[in-house]
């Protein structure tokens, strides 16, 4: 073990100072931005929002737990791959080991000890939070009087922050149903033998990178629909007072609209104003955008899931950074030949589906205001 | 107190130790019992030597006796889903979290804590609401019960997560353990599920137009909903649509909280502890906990076999 562990380089300590530097900064601007603290403090203190406030510190301390063990074992494999005969004899585990030592312990008492005290603490923190905190409860149910905002468990409030994005059918049905099926496909189209059973980034840096910004994504739509909905599902940025007389003057449009608009209106080419009139025309139009979508979005993941590790230090140099985007790299070939056509497939629909139609949508309806980019008369997207 | 005349005659004519009188034949056998009592009572001392210890824990209680320790395990109904032993590394809580585990008591505190408040809760309109008032006001220890039960309900939904992101983190999805991925996944939207059907039983604001919320969404269900795709055309009226059929009425009113209190209550934890003991027993047939296992190396990787 000790040959393994190296001293911090310079370099790595650097790196730490500059991340801690942003994180101030950053943490500086926030509360510089900060107008209304006590309206921060009655969303975040609001007695159902306390697991999302604790979610904010339990997720990034298990991805640092998770890192951190990740990291150990990713040296190991290092020295190992380097000397063939040490992998030979290596017990191949960055857990420490002793030669005298069992491989096996005894269930009674040395498992059965732990989860009787991981009990009692969950029983101890528990009968504190139910002590100090109480469980909210509104008015009697009324059907005259709609809450403003009226929002869903926080759990659900990425589904219902989706709504903003799309239409009810595809937030509230379809995307949970893909989400759903996109997990249980998970281990059946993830091909890479490796990594099965300890923590390394090395050797799924791509599945990893896929289930995490998932997660991410999730997490933040919650965060979004918590913090940051106001009254009348509008964004209100922290620190922001919900006023509920603002009125905000969005001024939504169709993707056909827009392009109707530009080359039939003001550039004056004809057959644009179609997308304006006809729904033949406009339905085709919808079609013609997803499908590019998919094919572009088919595209840019065969790309990516054969990069190699981004380096922090390819984002400074153009140069690297062009190398890596065209060299695929090898350990990640070797993993694309391992997947089964079915598993391909299956993964592009799914990651186009959710991990980039997600996002794509967000970024289309918050920033450009486009509404649909597929209106049929039966469903729009 | 004297003896009786006769008695006392019927000595001094005997002799006492040809044949002796009632009381002290009395008083003789209270000191053998007594003496007999006092032996008995030593291997008392001893509870783990009785016929009712053994009979019910069937073991020794001798656990430096390795066989005793697998035995403790192996003859316990609630242990035997453990193996008798284990790989040393696996108790490293480092690794696994607990999650899985605390989930699973998360659930039992849950049910105990759900079963009490059945006691004081009618699902309906008309009074479910005064129950929570009264739960909260006058039920002893009613504030700290319904208190626990939401707060382990949360507590439930994150604990289920960071499970679910530990398992992807170690590879544990991995083959033998695709299917058991699976349950899991179907269990988190069980548990989903039935956090948000106990969100309307106190009949207030909050749940109210949450459930409103909810189940509008299931009226735009594609082919299903009356004003999902393809709704209409099907012939879907929102009477006749999937979300009638989840609220029992075409507004959340009473039978939508009696449909959700079967679903909270019967319904989903019903389902959820035969998922959970396939979960469960699952992980023992696929070979127990995933890890920590020895790193494999990327020149020893094989092209896997297709069939």
């Amino acid at each position: 073990m000790s040959a393994i562990v190296e001293q911090p380089t310079s370099n790595s300590r650097r790196n730490k100072m500059i991340g801690w530097a942003v994180v101030i900064v950053l943490l500086g601007l926030f509360i510089y931005s900060v107008q209304d603290w006590h309206q921060l403090w009655k969303v975040a203190s609001a007695a159902d929002n306390i697991p999302i406030v604790a979610m904010l510190f339990l997720v990034p301390f298990f991805t640092w737990l998770g890192i951190k063990q990740a990291k150990a074992n990713d040296k190991l494999i290092v020295n190992l791959e380097g000397d063939k005969t040490l992998a030979k004899s290596h017990h191949r585990k960055s857990e420490p080991w002793r030669p005298g030592w069992a491989k096996e312990i005894h269930v009674w008492p040395y498992l059965v000890r732990i989860e009787f005290l991981a009990a009692v603490i969950v029983t101890v923190v528990l009968y504190v939070w139910s002590i100090t905190l109480n469980a909210p409860l509104e008015e009697p149910a009324n059907p005259n009087l709609t809450m403003n905002p009226s929002k869903a468990p926080w759990y659900f409030l990425g589904l219902q922050e989706m709504l903003v994005y799309f239409d009810p059918w595809i937030a509230g049905v379809v995307m949970p149903s893909i989400i759903m099926i996109g997990l249980m496909v998970f281990p059946y189209v993830d091909s890479n033998p490796l990594g099965n059973g300890y923590y390394t980034l090395r050797q799924r840096r791509f599945a990893l990178n896929m289930f995490n910004w998932g997660f991410l994504m999730w997490i933040l739509l919650i965060f979004i629909g918590t913090f940051i909905r106001g009254p009348g599902w509008i964004w209100f940025w922290p620190g922001q007072t919900w006023d509920h007389a603002t009125v905000v003057f969005d001024r939504n449009r169709d993707l056909h609209e827009i392009i109707g608009d530009f080359f039939g209106k003001t550039l004056g080419i004809p057959g644009f104003s179609l997308l304006n009139t006809n729904w033949v025309v406009k339905a085709m139009f919808g079609a013609i955008v997803v499908g590019g979508f998919y094919l572009v979005g088919a595209l840019f993941f065969h790309w990516l899931m054969r990069r190699g590790p981004l380096r922090m230090k390819y984002l400074l140099s153009p140069k690297k950074l062009w190398a890596w985007a065209k060299e695929p790299d090898p350990f990640e070939e070797k993993l694309l030949a391992n997947t089964s056509l079915l598993q391909y497939v299956t993964f592009q629909f799914f990651a186009i589906s959710v991990l980039l139609a997600m996002p794509v949508k967000l970024f289309l309806r918050l920033v450009f205001t486009i509404k649909y980019v597929w209106v049929t008369p039966w469903f729009n997207v | 107190m004297d003896e009786p005349k006769d008695q006392k005659e019927t000595k001094q004519l005997t002799g006492e130790k040809t044949n002796v009188g009632l009381v002290e034949r009395a008083k003789d056998t209270a000191v053998s019992l007594k003496d007999r009592a006092l032996e008995e009572a030593k291997d008392y001392k001893d509870p783990q030597q009785t016929q009712v210890w053994k009979s019910i824990f069937r073991v020794s209680h001798e656990r430096s006796d390795p066989r005793n320790r697998s035995l403790a395990i192996l003859s316990n109904v609630f242990l035997h889903l453990h193996p008798a032993k284990i790989n040393r590394d696996a108790v490293r809580y480092q690794y696994t979290w607990g999650m899985g585990g605390i989930t699973f008591y998360l659930f039992i505190v849950l049910t105990f804590t759900g079963v009490l408040l059945m006691f004081y809760y009618h699902p309906t309109k008309i009074v479910a609401f005064r129950d929570i008032l009264y739960l909260e006001h006058d039920v002893p220890f009613g504030k700290l019960l319904r208190n626990m039960h939401r707060w382990a309900a949360h507590l439930m939904v994150i604990t289920t997560w960071l499970h679910m992101f530990r398992v992807v983190l170690t590879g544990s999805y991995k083959r033998p353990r695709e299917f058991n991925w699976c349950v899991g996944v179907v269990l988190l939207v069980l548990t989903l599920l039935l956090s948000f059907t106990g969100y309307l039983l106190p009949d207030d604001q909050l749940g109210f137009w949450a459930v409103t919320v909810g189940t509008n969404m299931a009226r735009a269900t594609p082919m299903l909903g009356s004003e999902g795709p393809f709704g209409a055309q099907l012939g879907l009226t929102p009477y006749n649509d999937v979300r009638f059929g989840l609220l029992g009425g075409s507004i959340v009113d009473d039978n939508a909280l009696l449909r959700s209190y079967i679903w909270h209550c019967i319904g989903i934890p019903l389902v959820a502890s035969i998922f959970m003991a396939v979960h469960f027993w699952r992980i023992r047939k696929d070979g127990g906990i995933s890890g920590p296992a020895p790193v494999m190396l990327e020149s020893e990787m094989k092209v896997l076999k297709k069939k």
